[in-house]
């Protein structure tokens, strides 16, 4: 069954198909066909699941495409256990995200594209994941940055949302523009693009180290663009101008995991260039800091998750740099779960009082009891604390960084923050007054179609992780590992230190805001430089705008104005030409055509008036004539 | 000198071209319908001095000038019922002013 | 008719036919000019019997003297307040007409001297055409007669059917 599994990724482009060409009008049918097409895929992607746990072989189907005399390029299905994980996490909340779709975007004009672009999204995701060789996997990846861009712009009447869905798919271009360079330096020194190929080659030391380095970090950096770490991090938070349900699909679960799983994919090559390795390592743990300290301080709910998911992203690509392949995965694993469910919770919330700033929010714990105990359990489970799902994962994150003591210390510090801005989020939200009466009266809680999803979430995000606790014989690690299957051992000091970590987090932000003791405004007054930096994103819009953006408009206005005025005047010049030239041809053809016609007629007619005489009708003319004529024909004839 | 038929011939032509010259010239109808009968006898000059001098024993020259004899009747009748007619009309015979159809 | 004054008698005949014919068509009085057609036509009855065709001789007065010529007489009194003195009676193509006219009867006399006719000059001129005229008439020539009387019909009754007044 697994010769079939392109089925998966299917199903979904056929429903992007059928509904962008057959159904837009009907909009029940086209987001029954699109959630039909993901549960079917779901379903495919559980049985596969369940089989890769029985029988933990990789399988592989290629077809040569374009066969070439050094190398080819082939498509084909690359099956193991990351890939199984991969398409589950996939599916599963495609999945919910879509059900959740129904109530959130009812009303909206253009439902039916907005299912027909999930599906796109789908297929390109789960093709992804499914690609056997780099070449495939890249052209994937540019389908998945296509739909994030469609998806982001969804609104694109709003400047705000088209602008962004704009800067998403630049920044990301950018990152892939270092994707194809390490793509090239692979095909140049492994001669071939397919996976187990390559890496068999990178583990066997065919590669030279160097070269291995290289085109490690020239692949990565397609997963800096499209993970958003820094540098390329500055499309995420903008990203939010999407439906909250694609924030929770693509920006929290899916999409920006792309990355991630590119760099767990190719583990072979930054375990044989450890000075890749390293650098994936840094830039995961830079962003991962950068990003916490900018959630510290946002007041829209969606922007926090935004560098809430940058930051764990930043965990996830560190927890790989340095070598720990179970960690990183494992914390995609269940990062994927409770982000979205708080994507989806904030959506809830946003749909009920109509505004995204949790300066208005207050006291809506009351009035929202599912979404309340949703988020308030995904906010649990991001913090770490023990046994929800995050705390495992998070805990191998912290076990992988022994051995590198910056880095444990950068982490911990980062897992401090991740609490506190989280609980934040989660007292001003749902406890205390409301600050806006108005929009309290009104809130309520969200219907079925959306509460369901949060339901189903909230179970994943306790009990997902618990497949990775370090007692269980035949556990995570036994089944996604990179080299061989190991065994996971409990760190008791780890568990405790990053547990009291998490405690003290939540103890913060429950003291500044819930119980007010310490007041956040007393504590802004007095860092305020710095409190002003974060809260401006540490200026990096600002920089890029004065560094890049604005220079590339420049040459574009100095291009436009040398494009119109050459194009202008060569086009001008060829109008005025052939005015001139019809010119010259309305002479010719008024004096010389004209009046060689007319000319023509002048003369016949003049002829004809010379002519005409003779016809004077007086019969003794004719007469005359007559008689003349006989005498000329008996001249002639007698004599 | 003995009068053969040559003679006859040449007075005939001579009469003929007189009427000729009547009919190109002359402005009045009824003059141009008299020099018309004077072309007449010239023709009938000619077909009699045939038959006398060509075919003695057969009479059909004669039998031929009394046909142009009374067809000449004939069409004088009609050419005066129209000059009548003219005139009543027009009350001018003069071919040179009925000039209607002239441009 | 061989006798020694039929040279004589054709010259006379034909000195009256050319100058009445001449006569005819120059004069200005109409009726001169009617008048002298009289005596042309005589002239030509002349010529008939000195070719021995007395019936046509006869039947030319009857017919061209005695009704055609009386009939152009009372057309030209008929039409007589148009055609007075003074008026020109003779167009402007006279010169072009004179040439022409020359030329046409000098050409003629020229092919007639220069033909050698058939001439049977051994044949007996019978004195009584009459008979033999009316037996033709009434044998071999009986169809054209016959139209020929249908033509007179039709011009008798086209005449009047032009001329008359409504």
């Amino acid at each position: 069954m697994r010769e079939f599994s392109w089925i998966i990724p299917l199903l979904p482009l056929l429903s992007f198909l059928v509904i962008l060409l057959f159904t837009r009008e009907n909009r029940k049918l086209s987001s029954a066909i699109s959630i039909g097409a993901i549960a079917i895929g779901f379903v495919y992607a559980i049985s596969l699941l369940v089989r890769q746990l029985g029988d933990n072989s990789e399988f592989e189907m290629r077809f040569a495409w374009a066969v070439f005399p050094t190398m080819s390029l082939e498509v084909g299905i690359l099956i193991d256990s990351l890939t199984t994980m991969m398409l589950v996490v996939v599916t599963s909340v495609s999945m919910l995200v879509q059900i959740y779709s129904l109530g959130y975007m009812h009303g909206d004009p253009r439902f039916s594209r907005y299912f027909a672009y999930l599906s796109l999204f789908t297929f390109s995701m789960l093709g992804l994941v499914l690609a056997n060789n780099f070449f495939l996997v890249f052209i994937f990846w540019e389908l998945v940055g296509l739909t994030s861009y469609l998806l982001i712009g969804f609104w694109f009447e709003k400047k705000s949302a088209s602008d962004a869905g704009k800067k998403a798919f630049i920044t990301t271009r950018i990152g892939d523009l270092g994707f194809i360079v390490g793509i090239l330096l692979l095909t140049i020194y492994a001669g071939t693009l397919n996976y187990r190929e390559v890496f068999a080659q990178a583990a066997g030391g065919v590669i030279p180290t160097a070269a291995l380095s290289l085109a490690g970090v020239f692949i990565f950096c397609g997963a800096v663009g499209k993970s958003a770490q820094f540098p390329l991090h500055v499309w995420l938070p903008d990203a939010m101008e999407g439906p909250t349900p694609v924030s929770a699909l693509i920006h929290a679960a899916t999409m920006v995991a792309a990355g991630v799983y590119l760099v767990a994919r190719s583990m072979a090559i930054y375990a044989n260039a450890p000075t890749a390795g390293m650098v994936v390592a840094t830039i995961g743990i830079i962003t991962a800091l950068l990003a916490a300290s900018i959630a510290l301080v946002q007041n829209d709910i969606k922007r926090i998750l935004a560098y809430s998911t940058v930051s764990q992203l930043g965990y996830m690509i560190m927890a790989l740099g340095l070598g720990s392949f179970t960690a990183g995965t494992l914390h995609l694993w269940t990062h994927a779960f409770f982000k979205a469910l708080l994507f989806l919770c904030a959506g809830s919330v946003i749909h009920a009082v109509h505004t995204q700033d949790i300066q208005f929010m207050g006291g809506l714990r009351g009035k929202m009891k599912i979404t309340f105990w949703a988020m308030f359990i995904a906010a649990l489970s991001i913090a770490g604390i023990p046994p929800l799902s995050g705390f495992w994962s998070k805990d191998e994150i912290v076990t992988a960084t022994m051995g590198h003591p910056v880095f444990m210390v950068l982490t911990l510090l980062v897992a401090f923050m991740t609490a506190f801005y989280m609980f934040r989020l989660i007292f001003l939200t749902f406890f205390g007054t409301p600050r806006d009466q108005h929009a309290y009266d009104h809130a309520h809680e969200s219907p079925r179609s959306m509460t369901m999803p949060l339901q189903i979430l909230m179970v994943l995000s306790i009990c997902a992780g618990w497949v990775a606790i370090p007692w269980l014989k035949e556990g995570y690690s036994m089944f996604v590992y990179y080299h061989e299957p190991h065994h996971l051992t409990p760190h008791y000091l780890i568990m405790a230190i990053s547990s009291v970590v998490a405690l003290s987090g939540i103890g913060l932000a429950y003291l500044m805001y819930y119980k007010r003791s310490i007041s956040p405004d007393a504590l802004a007054e007095k860092f305020k430089p710095l409190y002003t930096t974060l809260y401006n994103k540490w200026y990096f819009d600002e920089i890029y705008d004065r560094i890049i953006v604005k220079p590339v408009l420049a040459l574009t206005s100095g291009l436009w104005i040398f494009d119109n005025g050459v194009i202008d005047w060569v086009v001008n010049f060829f109008g005025k030409f052939t005015i001139w030239v019809s010119d010259l041809k309305q002479w010719f053809d008024e004096h010389i055509v004209d009046g060689a016609v007319n000319g023509l007629g002048y003369t016949v007619w003049s002829f004809g008036a010379l002519i005409r005489q003779v016809q004077t009708g007086r019969v003794q003319l004719y007469g005359f004539f007559i008689v003349f004529g006989i005498v000329v024909m008996l001249l002639i004839k007698v004599v | 000198m003995e009068i053969s038929l040559t003679h006859y011939l040449a007075l005939a032509a001579v009469l003929f071209g007189i009427g000729l010259f009547g009919v190109l010239t002359r402005r009045n109808a009824v003059g141009i319908l008299m020099s018309i009968e004077l072309m007449f006898n010239a023709v009938n000059i000619n077909l009699v001095a045939f038959n006398r001098y060509v075919t003695p024993a057969d009479f059909s020259g004669q039998i031929f000038s009394i046909f142009v004899i009374v067809v000449a009747a004939a069409e004088a009748t009609v050419g005066l019922a129209i000059v009548l007619l003219i005139y009543r009309n027009f009350r001018d015979i003069f071919v040179d002013n009925i000039n209607l159809m002239k441009w | 008719m061989d006798s020694a004054i039929a040279p004589y008698l054709f010259y006379l005949f034909s000195f009256m036919i050319v100058v009445s014919g001449l006569l005819v068509v120059t004069l200005r009085d109409i009726f001169h000019c009617a008048l002298f057609l009289i005596i042309c036509l005589f002239s030509v009855a002349g010529v008939y019997v000195l070719l021995g065709a007395d019936f046509i001789a006869a039947v030319q007065v009857l017919l061209y003297v005695g009704a055609i010529a009386v009939l152009m007489i009372f057309a030209i009194m008929l039409t007589a307040k148009v055609s007075g003195i003074g008026i020109k009676q003779q167009n402007e193509q006279v010169p072009i007409a004179i040439i022409t006219t020359v030329a046409f009867v000098a050409i003629a006399l020229y092919g007639l001297g220069k033909t050698i006719w058939n001439i049977k000059t051994d044949a007996v001129i019978s004195g009584d055409t009459t008979m033999a005229i009316g037996k033709l008439l009434m044998t071999t020539y009986v169809v054209p007669f016959e139209i020929v009387s249908v033509v007179l019909l039709a011009a008798l009754i086209g005449a009047i059917v032009i001329a008359r007044r409504n």
